[in-house]
């Protein structure tokens, strides 16, 4: 199992250093004068040159890189032109709020795509199952924003049930909190739920096909405990590959998600980075995140490994 | 939605080499019998008409100005009702399923070309694999709209920018799949056959196993265009798609963000209109996977 993990860490190294070459790359592709873009059409040449001079812009790019990797190497990446903070405490102080947000659109995300598809794949063809499908198919097809947007229409402009956006911590008030996510996190959740639902159906059906279940069955165990326990355990293999997927999504639909309702999150930091031109936060930003999925990825093939013993023995 | 066909390794299916004469007939004749492939086909070619011929027929300029048909409803009148500008909507809706399906067309077009050519070359060549792949990991390591969101920002806000952005984005899936279809081809008889004929590498790649390796290509290419219709929707709705007052159906939604207590249609009409061209291409998608590739079907 060690030997997994560390097979694994050693890895995600080159993946880790062209990510980081690459959010270096993609600054430096910009085309014209940052400077110009930044201090507007009126600025003076002496103070672009001092913009330059602040974004290190003035260096060579080799210098530029070293810079780049020892900052990293201190957790430095670089300040925010706009928030007048460093990128890293300015991501930081989002990230709770993006975490609670994801961890409560997951947790919708597990619960119903889970359930639906093993539900659907128990009465295969039924009208559960097409049921089931057919909202799974809605759900993969829907805009998340747009069905944000929706929500917001319905239940906040006509119905005042719930607020148009804003966020409070959770550990402030839960109600309020509960108030303020709800609507984004479920309709954060609704594509990943399609995806997962249909993926558990088919994972289902193959799983309750074999030889082993028709074993289970034949010794006279309760159906709840051959759908749940034996049946599950070996579809839960490939769900848990797609949960790095799913992650990722989530990341991505956050990052919309937040911004329709008004949510100070991570997502939220970047969209705003990205329109204001802040390239220092764009680019610590991106790194970021990828840096989160990388880590993300991993855990997810180390999971996998610890669920099945076939790729454990094999050392991955 | 997204990632799920994307993360698939498809191996190549067998079958495919089906693309041949009576065989290409009854690979037709199985799609227009699967329903989802078959809705998924009148669903898009309703947009895909809506698109070429509205347009055509009305001739209404989407950005024409009129204050004194501002915040029509829906209406005999005005199909699709007016926005804050007295637009007709129905006018900008059409054009903006316009743009989205040569956005997408485009997106699918440098990926069916790039992501044969880097799979292709990365499946073949042993050499070449491990540093394109690398490559392409750490590509897959940002998450798709953000990565398209930063490719964008840095070129700059306009149509050819946004395809780039996409293609960029969906390239290391697409190369990942024909790479898998390559690696499982290599090994065939068929192929060890043609090695030891003294084929050259170029002949065995392009006779042999690229039309081994279509099938999957195929389904993943369906899939493709609608994350890059509804990328591309997400990314001029966060303002980082084509510049307004182009009528992309993102644009149409952020500018109706305004307005939603007044006139929800504005924002409502292109969110539907999204959501069946999506559908429409993942039905086909659907579709086009039992038929052309049936050992997904058990994975997906």
């Amino acid at each position: 199992m060690i030997r997994v993990i560390l097979h694994r860490i050693a890895g995600a190294v080159p993946v880790v250093l062209l990510v980081t070459l690459i959010t270096f790359g993609l600054m430096r592709l910009i085309p014209g004068d940052v400077s110009a873009a930044l201090g507007g059409v009126s600025s003076t040449p002496e103070q672009r040159e001092q913009i330059r001079h602040n974004l290190g812009l003035d260096q060579p790019y080799y210098v530029q890189l070293v810079r780049w990797y020892g900052g990293l190497v201190r957790g430095d990446l670089g300040r925010s032109i706009f928030l007048g903070k460093d990128v890293t405490e300015a991501t930081f102080e989002r990230l709770p709020v993006s975490l609670s947000l994801s961890a409560y659109s997951l947790i919708i995300t597990l619960l119903l795509g889970i359930v639906s598809g093993i539900l659907a794949a128990l009465r295969q063809n039924s009208w559960v199952d097409q049921a089931a499908m057919i909202f799974a198919m809605i759900g993969i097809s829907l805009p998340n924003f747009w069905l944000g947007l929706m929500m917001i229409v319905l239940f906040s402009v006509h119905l005042g049930w719930l607020p148009t956006g804003g966020y409070v911590p959770f550990q402030d008030d839960f109600l309020g909190w509960l108030r303020t996510t709800t609507m984004p996190a479920i309709s954060l959740a609704l594509l990943q739920v399609g995806l997962l639902a249909r993926i558990t159906r088919s994972t289902m059906l193959e799983v309750l096909r074999q030889d082993y279940v028709r074993t289970a069955r034949a010794k006279g165990l309760p159906n709840y405990l051959v759908v749940w326990k034996h049946a599950l355990a070996n579809a839960l293999i490939p769900i848990v590959t797609i949960v790095g997927i799913i992650v990722s999504l989530l990341i991505s639909g956050a990052v919309v998600t937040e911004t329709v309702f008004s949510i100070p999150g991570v997502g939220q930091l970047l969209t705003s980075a990205i329109l204001n031109r802040d390239y220092p936060m764009i680019q610590g930003g991106l790194l970021f995140v990828a840096l989160v999925l990388v880590g993300i990825n991993i855990l997810v093939d180390i999971a996998y490994a610890w669920l099945d013993p076939r790729v454990r023995y094999d050392g991955g | 939605m997204a990632e799920s066909a994307l993360g698939v390794e498809g191996a190549a299916a067998p079958g495919m080499t089906a693309a041949r004469g009576g065989l290409r007939w009854e690979t037709g004749r199985r799609l227009l019998r699967h329903r989802s492939f078959r809705i998924g086909l009148g669903l898009f070619l309703l947009v895909a008409l809506a698109a070429i011929f509205v347009p055509m027929l009305s001739g209404a300029d989407p950005n024409k100005l009129s204050m004194r048909t501002r915040f029509e409803p829906p209406g005999s009148e005005f199909l699709f009702g007016t926005d804050n500008f007295g637009r007709s909507q129905l006018s900008r809706v059409v054009h903006g399923a316009r743009l989205s399906l040569v956005i997408g067309s485009w997106v699918v077009i440098l990926n069916a070309i790039f992501g044969t050519l880097l799979g292709a070359l990365s499946g073949y060549f042993r050499r070449l694999d491990n540093p394109l792949m690398r490559l392409n990991d750490a590509l897959m390591a940002f998450p798709a709209i953000l990565l398209a969101l930063g490719v964008t920002a840095v070129l700059g806000r306009s149509i050819p920018n946004v395809i780039l952005a996409l293609a960029i984005v969906y390239l290391p899936r697409t190369a990942r799949i024909v790479r898998a279809s390559v690696l499982v081809l290599r090994q065939t008889e068929f192929v060890q056959a043609a090695v030891a004929a003294g084929a050259g590498h170029w002949r065995i790649l392009r006779r042999h196993i690229l039309p081994n390796a279509m099938a999957p290509l195929i389904v993943q290419l369906s899939f493709l265009f609608a994350y890059a219709v509804l990328t591309e929707a997400t990314l001029s709705f966060l303002g980082l798609g084509a510049e307004p007052p182009t009528p992309t159906w993102g644009n149409i939604m952020a500018e109706g963000r305004n307005y939603m207590r007044e006139a929800p249609w504005i924002i409502a009409i292109p969110g539907v209109a999204l959501a069946i061209t999506v559908m429409a291409l993942n039905l086909l998608g659907d579709g086009l996977r039992d038929v052309l590739d049936p050992r997904l079907k058990i994975q997906q």
